[in-house]
């Protein structure tokens, strides 16, 4: 990058403002959360997509010995925006586990930990293109798809002009540039009708919503995009969003 | 590539009426020189003929070289430029193999492995030798194997080797991983390393070394040569060449011949009317003064720092180009045809100069060069030497070299670096320790290859130079490392990549892990390149592509060359940049490749340079703080720089050596503080970070910071001469040693710089691929995932051995943290701090860099916050959504 000096701005950091941000989808409210998870209030219902839990161990079957760490601190992650909202329904995405024998190479305590989690939550897993099936050790409904208060919640957006619909799969992440400055993050997308939300697990990269793979969705016109920093959740406008 | 005739100027190429006739090169020397011993009795017959007819005698090193070798002894050769190196390394195994008898042979028969740090050298030396070997019939066969060589060829070679192999450090890896290496290597007697001291002291050095260690396994009676510039500590590049059989208790080294002498260089800081710039690198205000230089020589290089300031100069050259002179432009980014081409025009005489980067830098002999024009700061002086050599490649003539700096601080180092090399210092270091990464990666190859003791494997590693040192702790954590991946969490042990035998030997698990090394060897991770192809104005999309959504669907198009990715990432279609000598208009990215179409303009709309690439060299740093310091030194310097040191004097102070000056000031609304540690660009932005944060615990509001090769600047919005002056802030606290504890660990932990450091890391000890076998990562994807591996595993497994060597990275690397802790012990006591009412002459070229050098870390909220507001202000505007 050239030009552009970007300075720091410690009295600008200290305010919380940005860490959710109200999002309306065909006249209902939620709160996107800076963590990746969407909270709906009127349902006290958190909704996360893309969990991929056990990517690092899928890896090392592999020959690629990945750090196995990923599950854990995905979990970890959940746990605390559960709380922080006081939850008591999880509606995961689809693709919440890497491949359907991530219940098999996953740690005993990983195990538990989620089994803690689910103890007090109503635990939906919609399923997905990587986990049609749910480990057997593992507890929750297993849904296709899920319809609740006229929003369909499924793992793969339906192509064409749907409305009414909150999905994954697709790892969103947006580049902006802006007075010489560009930068990459995973991001929430909608046009006000559906939603797509970003992938939440640790290992998970993202794919630019400039790409082909969003035009059937999203259309042309009218993106709305928030990208996740590392201490809030920030909207932006498309005119400053970049191809890769 | 295509001919590019019917393109406009500046072409590279332009013909001339009359091309001058330039002289052979010679080989090896004439009778008269220096050094010289005539005799040729220690030659086989053919060669004393060979000798007679070209009137030449071979030189004392020579001869020396040949005695070492038939005594099965390791050498060191350290010559000039020009002093009939390479025949010297070569002579020896010509000599052995002109008389070998073929049936004592016990494996494939190769008998030499050359081995240069640059594909291109190894192929202009196999195309020299092959003049002695034609000319006396000899036969004996030499191949060149590098990335470039087609597929058919390299298998061919893996059980049918040529007699003579010229090759890189990583085919060598590469040839070792095989399984049939053992009978490959069989007959192995010489190894030539070329420009050795650039190939040492680096983490492919480090897989060299590790390489040789396996390969003397293979070839126990094997001799190696080292060919080498002059270096300051030839005993590191001794010990390199040798197997080190007992490290505990001392250093086994190789021979030594030095070769000294020659004429002393003609070397001069170009001096002109025109005032030096204050800031800027690419000394575009002499360029006339340049041309007028390559117009009265034969052919003249033209060395600059960076790719980008190569284009730059080669576009103002050819504007001012009346005499329409054959001027080339060469760097690593040009498509290798291309470069090919300007290197065979240059070595046929076909043109009058090239500008080029380090590309050019090693003793590659592509002509005669009468002159070397150095633009910018050299950096190091040996990297003066090194490039001046490469003018009159003869060891009798003086070469000669014009220095232009781009600013004033530039100039104070020519000054340096002149004076470095008149008294003949050298400012290369090699103390390295071998990265644990590059381990892994050689374990895992030589796992390729055949099952290992580790036992026996860890001593030939510590056979090796630069692992000398290293303990059976690590040793056996590495492997672990290579096995499983070494987590503290032991959860992928049914995954291991390595698997114990019976006899205690590790076997890998799979044969299609030996796949996976072969896409992965090096060590070199470069940044994402992006292939440049031109696509013709009919087949370009319009650029509102990413507002409809669709891709441009570019196809085709001639590939001019690469640029990293981070320069494209700053283009948006319709911009406009010089790139091969051209203005070439962005049209569009697809992939791994920008889409490009020629323009008109006459001005690249985007400035691509961003500063130099080597830091400032230790030695050089000391030498401009004492010419600093030294009045009587001054008359050297130009007038104007003389008076802007003046004026310093008299406004602020100017510093002994041993002295670091801080000066604080208000400017605007800001205030500013200035520190000139002159420590090299890595350490200042260290430095700058950490005492941006330290500035901030004290109340004092940082805002930013730029760093340069000799100073950094911090801005804030309190009054720090004020606060000084309050005893709010101390200024020997602020540079105390112990901010490379708690604010480095802290600072470090969230700094982009280790996270590039341990992607190099992690990459390189192969925890991710660059390929995987039927797909290709690009860079990006590496890029995204070793940022989230770090994160995890900084926080679940911070003892892991990879954040180690990262760090052991970072430290002498990026950050150059053990460079700015020499600096930090030795200032204690010694800060002499000035409180100026305004901006002093001294910080000037400093204060100039601000918008130029990107500030780019952990600020990336603050960028998003902007972008929001940004957002909101464009909503409250419209009122519309």
């Amino acid at each position: 990058m050239s030009g552009g000096i970007l300075e720091l701005k410690p009295e600008r950091l200290t305010a919380v403002d940005f860490a959710e941000q109200a999002i309306s989808l065909c006249g209902k409210s939620f709160r996107a959360h800076m963590s990746g998870a969407l909270y709906w209030p009127s349902e006290n219902a958190l909704i996360v997509a893309d969990l991929h839990l056990e990517k690092g161990s899928a890896f090392a079957a592999r020959g690629q010995m990945l750090p196995p760490y990923d599950t854990r601190e995905t979990l970890e992650r959940l746990a605390k925006v559960i709380d922080h909202y006081g939850a008591e329904t999880v509606i995961a995405l689809g693709d919440s586990f890497h491949d359907t024998n991530a219940g098999d190479r996953m740690a005993a305590e990983d195990l538990e930990t989620l089994a803690i989690m689910q103890d007090n939550c109503e635990w939906i897993w919609i399923a997905g293109n990587h986990d049609p099936s749910i480990p057997e050790k593992v507890c929750g409904h297993v849904l296709p798809e899920l319809v609740a208060s006229g929003i369909t919640f499924r793992h793969e957006p339906m192509p064409g002009p749907v409305t009414h619909e909150i999905a994954g799969h697709l790892h969103p992440a947006a580049k902006v540039s802006l007075n010489g400055f560009s930068l990459r993050r995973p991001c929430f997308v909608g046009n006000g009708l559906r939603l797509i939300l970003p992938a939440f697990g640790a290992f998970t990269g993202g794919l630019n919503i400039l790409d082909d793979a969003f035009t059937p969705h999203l259309g042309n016109d009218g993106l709305m995009v928030w990208l996740l920093g590392q201490e809030g959740l920030y909207p932006v406008a498309s005119r400053i969003l970049r191809e890769d | 590539m295509s001919n590019r005739t019917k393109s406009k100027p500046p072409v590279k190429i332009k013909a001339k009426p009359a091309p001058r006739k330039r002289s052979a090169k010679p080989a090896a020397r004439r009778h008269d020189t220096q050094n010289d011993v005539p005799d040729l009795e220690l030659l086989p017959p053919k060669f004393q003929t060979w000798f007679r007819n070209r009137d030449w005698t071979p030189r004392a090193h020579q001869t020396a070289l040949i005695e070492r070798v038939q005594a099965n002894q390791s050498t060191l050769l350290i010559a000039p430029t020009g002093a009939g190196k390479t025949l010297a390394g070569f002579l020896p195994s010509l000599i052995d193999l002109s008389g070998r008898d073929d049936k004592s042979l016990k494996g494939a028969g190769l008998h030499t492995l050359y081995i240069s740090p640059l594909k291109a050298l190894a192929v202009d030396v196999a195309r020299n030798l092959l003049t002695p070997i034609e000319e006396m019939a000899l036969a004996i066969k030499t191949e060149t194997r590098t990335g470039d060589t087609p597929q058919s060829r390299r298998t061919r070679q893996r059980i049918r080797p040529p007699h003579i192999m010229l090759t890189t450090p990583e085919q060598i890896a590469l040839l070792l991983a095989h399984p049939d290496a053992s009978f490959l290597f069989a007959d192995l007697k010489t190894i030539i390393l070329d420009e050795l001291h650039a190939l040492t002291g680096s983490k492919r050095g480090d897989l060299l070394s590790l390489d040789i260690a396996a390969l003397r396994c293979f070839a126990p009676g094997l001799t190696t040569i080292g060919l080498s510039a002059t270096v300051a500590r030839p005993s590191e590049l001794r010990a390199y060449l040798v197997a080190q059989n007992a490290p505990d208790t001392h250093h086994d080294l190789a021979d030594l011949v030095i070769t000294t002498g020659g004429a002393k260089p003609r070397v001069a800081v170009m001096e002109l009317e025109e005032p030096v710039p204050w800031a800027g690198h690419s000394a575009r205000y002499a360029m006339p003064a340049v041309y007028e230089q390559i117009r009265q020589h034969k052919l003249t290089l033209v060395f600059v720092n960076t790719r980008m300031q190569a284009e730059l100069i080669f576009r103002d050259l050819w504007r001012i180009n009346e005499k329409t002179l054959r001027i080339a432009l060469h760097h690593g980014s040009l498509d290798v045809a291309q470069r090919r081409k300007v290197e065979a025009a240059m070595a046929a005489g076909k043109l009058d100069a090239v500008v080029a980067t380090s590309t050019l830098d090693l003793g590659i002999d592509w002509g005669d060069v009468d002159l070397v024009v150095i633009v910018g700061a050299p950096k190091g002086a040996s990297r003066l030497i090194q490039r001046i050599g490469r003018a009159n490649h003869r060891l009798d003539e003086p070469s000669k070299a014009l220095l232009v700096p781009g600013n004033r601080f530039e100039l104070l180092e020519c000054r340096a670096a002149l004076d470095a090399a008149n008294a003949g210092v050298n400012d290369v270091t090699l103390a390295r320790t071998g990265g644990l990464d590059v381990l892994s990666q050689h374990i895992f190859g030589m796992a390729c290859q055949a099952p290992f003791l580790p036992d026996a494997m860890f001593i030939e590693v510590r056979s090796a130079t630069p692992y000398s040192a290293l303990t059976r702790q690590t040793f056996d954590r590495v492997v672990e490392f290579v096995s499983t991946g070494g987590y503290a969490l032991k959860s992928y042990d049914r995954f291991a990549r390595l698997k114990t035998n019976d006899d205690g030997t590790l076997r890998l698990a799979h044969p299609k892990l030996a796949q996976i090394y072969r896409m992965n060897v090096g060590t070199i991770v470069d940044t994402p390149m992006i292939k440049i192809r031109v696509t013709s104005a009919k087949t370009r999309r319009p650029t509102q592509a990413k507002t409809t959504g669709t891709r441009p669907a570019f196809t085709g198009g001639r590939v001019l060359g690469e640029v990293d990715e981070h320069f494209v990432e700053q283009l948006k279609p319709g911009d406009t940049f010089a790139f091969a000598g051209q203005v070439l208009r962005f049209e569009g990215l697809r992939d791994t490749d920008a889409f490009v179409s020629r323009s008109n303009a006459p001005d690249p709309m985007i400035p691509s340079y961003t500063g130099g690439k080597f830091p400032l060299s230790t030695h050089l740093a000391e030498r401009v703080r004492a010419m600093l310091a030294d009045r009587t030194y001054w008359h050297h310097l130009p007038t104007q720089v003389v008076e802007w040191l003046d004026l310093q004097s008299q406004q602020s102070l100017i510093p002994s050596p041993h002295d670091v000056l801080v000066e604080t000031f208000p400017r605007g609304k800001r205030h500013y503080l200035v520190a000139y540690p002159f420590e090299g660009r890595l350490a200042h932005q260290t430095l700058g970070m950490l005492l941006t944060r330290r500035l901030n615990r004290a109340k004092a509001q940082p805002l930013g910071f730029v760093a340069n090769d000799y100073g950094l600047l911090i801005w804030t919005a309190r009054d720090l001469s004020q606060m000084i002056a309050d005893e709010d802030l101390d200024i020997a606290d602020l540079f105390s040693e112990d901010m490379l504890g708690d604010d480095l660990d802290a600072w470090l932990a969230e700094s982009h710089l280790m996270k590039r450091t341990f992607r190099n890391t992690a990459v390189i000890s192969g925890l991710i691929e660059r390929r995987h076998p039927g797909k290709e990562k690009s860079g990006r994807q590496i890029t995204m995932s070793t940022d989230l591996i770090y994160d995890v595993l900084r926080k679940h497994d911070p003892g892991h051995i990879l954040l180690e060597a990262a760090w052991a990275d970072a430290a002498q690397g990026l950050l150059d943290i053990a460079r700015l802790g020499k600096f930090l012990r030795r200032v204690q006591g010694h800060i002499k701090h000035q409180a100026l009412s305004k901006v002093s002459p001294l910080s000037v070229p400093i204060f100039l860099e601000i918008g130029k050098e990107p500030v780019a870390h952990a600020a990336s909220d603050v960028f998003l916050r902007e972008a929001a507001e940004d957002l909101i202000r464009e909503a409250t505007e419209q009122q519309t959504t």
